[in-house]
């Protein structure tokens, strides 16, 4: 009865560990934020395009945001940024922009260029706000709920699919729940 | 006669110095000006910096240190380290300043906790079944015939 058990469940546990493994939809590189489901780490930074007005999170309490890290230097941030300009005529959620790692006017640039999808965009002078938060690339985008909590976070570029499958039951959640 | 093997035995010493663990940490010694503010004035925090920044994993190319990377976020890590350990921060601090941050995964040895005992206890038991196959083969070989 062992000789038959023994290798069938070998072969059932290894099926399951490549079914996990090999599926091509996963992204290896991706890794679990652990800022899931805690308080959203403050920030007050100045706005990109205008140094003078500042950029904090605080004042966003009370409402459910999306905070996107992006940066001129990113090309998926490039793919995305349609996607988020559609996003943002749907007018559900504020949208903050955290420029990471960036220039100031090479940032400008591309927001007169390419069009502003953004409330507001902070810019992360010296990358300490993007270590608060865990960023490790760009494009990221973080779904904070209205008790300041981050409650999703989705990495590599956003689509319109992305949006209506991964963030809008989260908002609406976040909303139904709050 | 004297001096050919002199050469030799110099060749030789230069050979293993080469190789040798000095020889590796001339390599740390070289790698180092990738901080621009370089050594820390204190020897024994440099010390801590430089093995807790081995025991970190760069995020953007994961199977590097920060201590090996040249990405730029890995020398922001590296600063915040290096600021943490000039505030007088113990090493149990900053490593939870990171995990919290980034996870489990931003270090190489991470802590055996309920989750991780799988990581650190599979090498056990693949020592353990591997022990019982060869006691069980070796057995049923010794109760055969020698002559077959």
């Amino acid at each position: 009865m062992w000789k038959f058990l023994l290798p069938v469940a070998a072969f059932v546990a290894i099926v399951v560990l490549f079914a996990f493994g090999l599926d091509p939809k996963r992204d290896i590189r991706a890794l679990p934020s652990p800022l899931i489901g805690k308080p959203a780490p403050q920030f007050a930074l100045t706005d990109v395009l205008d140094a003078s007005r500042g950029v904090s999170n605080a004042a966003l309490q009370g409402q459910v945001y999306v905070l996107n890290v992006w940066a001129s230097w990113c090309l998926p941030c490039r793919q995305e940024h349609q996607a988020l300009l559609a996003i943002s005529q749907q007018h559900v959620v504020p949208i903050i922009g955290l420029d990471y790692m960036d220039e100031r006017e090479k940032a400008k640039q591309w927001l007169e260029q390419l069009g502003n999808p953004y409330s507001a965009v902070a810019y992360d002078t010296d990358g300490r706000t993007a270590i608060d938060w865990g960023v490790y690339g760009a494009p990221e985008t973080y779904l904070v709920d209205a008790k300041g909590r981050v409650i999703f976070k989705f990495i590599s570029p956003i689509t319109q699919e992305v949006w209506d499958k991964e963030f809008m039951p989260r908002i609406n959640a976040a909303r139904s729940g709050a | 006669m004297n001096a050919p093997r002199g050469g030799v035995v110099l060749a030789w010493a230069v050979a293993l110095a080469a190789v040798s663990p000095y020889a590796q940490s001339a390599y740390a010694v070289e790698a180092a000006p990738i901080d621009s503010q370089g050594q820390l004035t204190n020897p024994a925090l440099q010390l801590r910096y430089e093995s807790i920044i081995k025991e970190l994993r760069c995020l953007v190319c994961q199977n590097e240190s920060i201590a090996d990377s040249n990405v730029e976020l890995a020398a922001d890590l590296r600063r915040q380290v290096r600021e943490m350990l000039i505030a007088g921060k113990s090493d149990k601090v900053i490593f939870s300043f990171m995990t919290d941050r980034y996870g489990e995964f931003v270090r190489f040895a991470p802590p055996l906790t309920a989750k991780t005992a799988l990581i650190w206890g599979a090498p056990f038991f693949m020592l353990l079944l591997g022990g019982a196959i060869v006691y069980r083969v070796a057995r049923q070989r010794s109760r055969m015939p020698l002559d077959e």
